[in-house]
């Protein structure tokens, strides 16, 4: 079965990479999946988003990936992130904790951003949120 | 005499515990230096892909971003200063501040009026003791970085050069903020363990050259770069999104540089310290010897001084 190689890189650190079957993310376009033999592209992931990987061995990596872009082209994925996070990092409480303060801090631009980063931990580690 | 030597041997102790200091920031430095260049490593990769996707991007998208164009008129340039928090580091910060000022005087020449930004407490107070003015500064992250660090400076000029579109002849255009033109960085790259140099690089408007270098240092990347890409968004939209990041990540990557020379350079300061130490509590205790054996020496022509006086005296009776 043909794969993909995928990197997850995070601006201070490389976090993840390896093969995998597929791969999905949210685009401020819309939900996006890339399997092996994509067409490249280049996308703008959506804030708050989280991307799936499927490994070779078919287990799913989670990840909550923040400021980030998805570039696709033949030789595979990368995902760009300022920051990044796999589900298995993720600190569910702490999460919980930013979110809450971020919700009763108002509304400007810093504190938005820091809800939307609490709001895909949670969803990346599969909370609601 | 005898005071004269009591005197060295409280020198010779200060000295010594002087030294310990000094080999003990050694010890940290060298750590950090290795700290340092595994995070300048760990960074590499995003650089690489941002860069690739920016040479993607490049190619599609028409390049009429206010990032990309250079002004017709560049009234203002920002110049943005890496210095270290604390000092014991040589020449570091001189030689960083050194630059800075001949980048001063080349935009003075070029009829701009830079406009000085300031990372690092021993900057600020360079400029602050100088009655200089500057516009913002940032300090307490000059040996350990964040991305954070770099987003919040990058934010920062991003605003103003953003806010220096719309400036005429006679101060702020339409937005009412006096904004910049350019925008410059000067740090300290680390070159080698023995060798760090001041370097002084122009980030915006960004050369597309500068792009093209990349890709010279990954000559495997560069062929595989496809002409047909899918944007999502626009490619307009994409790169609005990218550039400010990659400036971003530029000023990060210097800052990373810049930490790695900065505890590069307090090792060596630290080192000859040490050793200048050890060479002068060397010498101190030769002095102190010498000193000890003339009390010795004295004390014993006085006592043979004082035997005969007594043997005389008694030949006399």
């Amino acid at each position: 079965m043909a794969t993909l190689q995928v990197e997850l890189v995070a601006v201070e650190r490389m976090i993840w990479s390896g093969e995998a079957r597929i791969v999905i993310a949210r685009t401020t376009e819309g939900e996006l999946g890339v399997l092996p033999g994509h067409a490249p592209m280049l996308g703008e992931l959506a804030p708050g988003g989280v991307v799936t990987i499927r490994t070779e061995s078919g287990d799913d990596l989670t990840v909550a990936a923040h400021g980030g872009f998805l570039s696709v082209t033949e030789k595979g994925v990368s995902i760009l992130a300022e920051t990044a996070e796999l589900s298995t990092e993720i600190d569910v409480e702490r999460a919980r904790e930013a979110l809450r303060r971020a919700e009763g801090a108002g509304d400007d631009p810093e504190t938005v951003a820091a809800a939307r980063r609490a709001q895909s931990r949670l969803r990346a580690a599969g909370q609601d949120a | 005499m005898a005071g004269s030597l009591r005197a060295l041997r409280r020198r010779i102790r200060s000295t010594q515990s002087t030294k310990k200091i000094f080999s003990a920031q050694e010890l940290i430095a060298g750590a950090r230096i290795v700290r340092a260049q595994n995070r300048v490593e760990a960074s590499k990769p995003y650089a690489r892909e941002i860069t690739r996707v920016l040479s993607a991007l490049a190619g599609s998208a028409s390049l009429d971003h206010p990032l990309l164009t250079e002004r017709a008129e560049a009234r203002r340039a920002a110049v943005l200063v890496i210095t270290s928090d604390r000092g014991f580091a040589g020449s570091y910060n001189v030689n960083v501040l050194r630059r800075t000022e001949e980048l001063l005087g080349l935009l003075r020449n070029e009829g701009k009026e830079p406009v000085l930004y300031v990372v690092g407490r021993k900057g600020e107070t360079y400029y602050r003791f100088r009655d200089r003015d500057f516009v913002d500064s940032w300090t307490g992250f000059s040996e350990q970085p964040g991305y954070t660090d770099a987003q919040e400076v990058g934010r920062t000029l991003i605003d103003a050069f953003t806010a220096g579109e719309d400036d005429e002849e006679s101060g702020a255009g339409a937005d009412g903020i006096l904004g910049v033109d350019e925008l410059h960085i000067v740090y300290t790259e680390f070159r080698s363990l023995l060798s760090q140099v001041p370097v002084a690089k122009r980030m915006a408007p960004l050369v597309v050259e500068e792009v093209e270098e990349f890709r010279d240092e990954e000559p495997e990347r560069s062929t595989e770069v496809p002409t047909s890409y899918e944007f999502e968004p626009s490619a307009e939209a994409l790169l609005d999104a990218l550039l400010p990041k990659y400036v971003t990540t530029r000023i990060y990557a210097a800052m990373l540089e810049a930490a790695a020379s900065e505890s590069a350079s307090r090792r060596r300061a630290m080192k000859s310290a040490s050793d200048n130490a050890e060479e002068l509590a060397k010498n101190l205790s030769r002095q102190a010897n010498q000193a000890r054996q003339a009390e010795i020496t004295q004390e014993i022509s006085e006592i043979v001084g004082g035997a005969d006086a007594l043997v005389s005296a008694n030949a006399d009776d």
